[in-house]
């Protein structure tokens, strides 16, 4: 982005052809973009059964008025934070507020509470089940990116090997899913060391590639290995997870009827919510343990600074292991709950897209903090699914419209619009693992990302 | 005389064709401070860089010999094992703190080993066992005597990258002294302190020597310091020793001041 210069002492009258000048350059740019993405469609006449191409200027207009606008406040912001004397030093250096300690337990209240609600609905259920997959994932991956700094493109990976191991475990041996639950925790830890040794002199790009590579090597294989994973058919009839050996069927040894309720299809889905929140929930526990603990810190010293590690005596490379492991077999408990709550797996729900949300949830969270994650989970997923609600846009825009065609620019748009507002994340401070005489939280200014 | 606490024999570093260090040859004696000084690019990074495993050296062998644990052959060892097992610590010329970190924190991963151990590995640490907590709090008293000796205790919980230079400088040692060396390498800590802090630098290097009884092989290009300060100084220039003396001797040594004035031949 073009930074205005700094123009001293100029009064307003005297910026303001310059920052026009720079805000309709702007607007040219976006007026290109958007010709493809917003004015130009594609469209098949049924009648004629031809294509032709609707032009949709409103949307353009509408675009391009949003870009000005934005742009003409960018400049007069940044015109004054030149011109005007800031009281910045009186603002407080950092940015936790008083609330900061309530909103975990409030979190987990609310979490707790939700199926209970009156409001709470089949729907509501699943997407809410989905959040917490994805805070799970979230949580797993931050070992790995936000503590240990390793960039890992293909976390989806271990997400696969869990959610295979429970489906193919089951299926050949009868395991039940508390018994392979901890097995497709082992699994994945595994294939977390086997990516990790090839990959432990790589940094930052080279890392991130190799990463990538896995994640989709291991979908490859599951895609080609006809006779084990059933190529693209996937796996079906995955058992699902009993209440401790009570299945949630509607027979007299369902669960509804051994504990005197009325049979609902919602026990099974409130049952599902509650062990992915204890799952995500045990992943916090260990996870921040962990970062306490001398071998999260070492973690976080590997993003610091590996040489320096190396001349204290840590063994860096079982660092890292411990780092891809760990952060590995939290992806593999969520994959194994996955097949569970579907009962039906392929090889494309694991994707890179998948990788990249997960990544994504952790970015935008901010890389040392779980309540962010737990935010940007929200966000991100609670948000693409809110883009699909926008019925009310077709008043607007006409029946023709249809809002999900638009989802992913939103969506993108949003991502570009928090990242300008807060490039390290909703929370991007750090507080420390041990304090001497009190917890001062660490400005995202001083810690390193890790160039790998 | 008693063994020496480091010895270097013909250590020879080659980059391509660049000969950096050249059959270099030295003693470190247990309770001396040992400088090695020469002009910009003379090798002495990577010298430090063969002792403390990071440059396997081409040629040449260096011998630690610690006082309990015995003797090791640091030319064969990880870096980080040398600093684990053969007990030898050093500093970076580009000080390497953990800045994200706070002072307290990079005293706690000099202790590291220590302290995986008494975690289990984290078992015992994840459920907070009281053998754990006792180590983790023993670790704390220990980081802290250290930060008190060079006056920062009040500090502890800011983090690294807040404080002024002069204090990171003394930080870092500090940060290699908590893994309780034998011997400490210093590649150049007063660069970049003022006079004052310089002098402050002299004497606690003196105290860690007395009174701590750790061996110290420094880098200096501080003369000052240098001639104050040590027992025993080498001088290296082109990768190759030119002078290897008390400070009287080499001061006065026509080769060294060849090599720092450049004098004509
Ligand atoms: N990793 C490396 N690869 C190639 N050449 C290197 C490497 N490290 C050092 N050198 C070269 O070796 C020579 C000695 O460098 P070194 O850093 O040891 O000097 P120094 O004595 O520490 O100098 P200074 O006083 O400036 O720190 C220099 O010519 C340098 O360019
Ligand atoms: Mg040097």
């Amino acid at each position: 982005m073009a930074q205005p210069q700094n123009n001293h002492a100029q009064n307003l009258g005297q910026a303001l052809p310059s920052m026009i000048k720079r805000s309709l350059i702007v607007l040219a740019i976006a007026s290109i973009i958007f010709a493809p993405t917003l004015l130009l469609r594609l469209q098949v006449s049924k009648i004629e059964n031809t294509l032709f191409i609707q032009y949709r200027w409103v949307f353009f207009a509408i675009g391009c008025a949003l870009i000005l606008v934005w742009r003409l406040i960018y400049e007069f912001r940044a015109w004054q934070r030149a011109n005007v004397p800031l009281k910045a030093s009186s603002r407080p250096q950092s940015q936790e507020s008083r609330f900061a300690p309530y909103v975990g337990p409030v979190l987990l209240i609310a979490a707790i509470l939700l199926p209970f609600m009156p409001f709470t609905d089949r729907y509501i259920l699943d997407i809410s089940i989905l959040i917490v997959t994805y805070v799970m994932l979230g949580w797993g991956l931050q070992i790995v990116v936000g503590l240990a700094g390793l960039l890992d493109l293909g976390y989806v990976a271990f997400y696969a090997v869990g959610a295979y191991s429970y489906a193919l475990l089951a299926e050949h041996f009868g395991f039940g899913f508390w018994i392979c639950l901890p097995l497709a925790g082992v699994f994945a830890a595994t294939w977390g060391v086997i990516l990790g040794f090839p990959v432990l002199r790589l940094r930052g790009d080279y890392l991130a590639i190799v990463t990538l590579a896995f994640g989709e090597i291991i979908r490859v294989v599951l895609l080609n290995w006809r006779d084990f994973t059933g190529g693209s058919n996937g796996l079906s009839n995955i058992p699902r997870p009993s209440f401790f050996g009570i299945p949630f069927s509607q027979g007299p040894d369902g669960f509804a009827a051994t504990f005197g309720l009325e049979y609902s299809s919602l026990q099974r889905m409130g049952f599902l919510y509650f062990l992915i929140l204890a799952l995500a929930l045990l992943t916090f526990y260990i996870s921040s343990r962990l970062r306490k603990l001398p071998m999260g810190r070492a973690w976080e010293a590997l993003r610091e600074d590996e040489i320096a590690c190396r001349s204290l005596g840590l063994n860096t490379i079982n660092t890292k292991l411990s780092a891809f492991a760990i952060g590995a077999m939290f992806g593999g408990f969520a994959g194994s709950f996955f097949a569970a709550k579907q009962a039906f797996i392929s090889p494309e729900s694991f994707n890179f897209m998948e990788s990249a949300t997960i990544l994504a949830i952790v970015v935008l969270g901010g890389m040392s903090s779980q309540i962010g994650v737990v935010f940007s989970s929200i966000a991100m997923v609670g948000g693409i699914e809110a883009l699909r609600q926008l019925q009310f846009l077709k008043a607007i825009f006409g029946p023709d419209f249809d809002p999900s065609s638009l989802r992913l620019l939103f969506f993108g748009l949003a991502m570009v619009i928090v990242m300008l507002w807060r490039p390290r994340g909703f929370v991007s401070s750090r507080v420390p693992t041990v304090f001497f005489r009190e917890k001062k939280s660490v400005g995202s200014s001083m810690i390193s990302q890790g160039r790998g | 005389m008693t063994k020496p606490l480091l010895t270097v024999k013909d250590l020879t570093m080659r980059f391509g064709g660049l000969v950096a260090v050249d059959k270099f040859s030295f003693e470190v004696q247990a309770g001396h401070i040992t400088a090695i000084i020469g002009p910009n690019g003379a090798g002495k990074t990577t010298a430090f860089n063969c002792i403390t495993g990071f440059y396997k050296p081409s040629g040449g062998s260096i011998a630690l010999h610690h006082p309990s644990r015995g003797d090791f052959s640091l030319e064969t060892m990880e870096d980080h094992k040398i600093s684990r097992i053969a007990k030898v610590a050093r500093t970076f010329q580009n000080i390497r703190l953990f800045g994200g970190m706070t002072v307290l924190e990079n005293l706690m991963i000099s202790q590291h080993n220590e302290l995986m151990r008494a975690s289990m590995f984290s078992i015992a640490g994840i459920f907070g066992l009281p053998s754990y907590r006792r180590a983790e709090k023993e670790a704390i008293e220990k980081s802290m005597a250290w930060l008190k000796r060079i006056g920062i205790a009040d500090k502890a919980d800011d983090a690294a990258a807040a404080l002024p230079y002069g204090q990171q400088r003394k930080l870092e040692i500090v940060r290699a002294l908590c893994t309780d060396p034998v011997l400490l390498c210093l590649d150049e800590p007063a660069a970049g302190l003022n006079p004052k802090e310089s002098d402050d630098l002299g004497v606690f290097l003196r105290e860690i020597r007395d009174k701590d009884h750790v061996g110290i092989l420094l880098i200096e290009h501080d003369m000052s310091v240098v001639m104050e300060i040590s027992d025993h100084i080498v001088v290296l220039d082109y990768g190759r020793k030119i002078s290897d003396g008390t400070p009287a001797l080499v001061r006065n040594d026509a080769a060294v001041i060849k090599a720092y004035l450049g004098v004509d031949e």
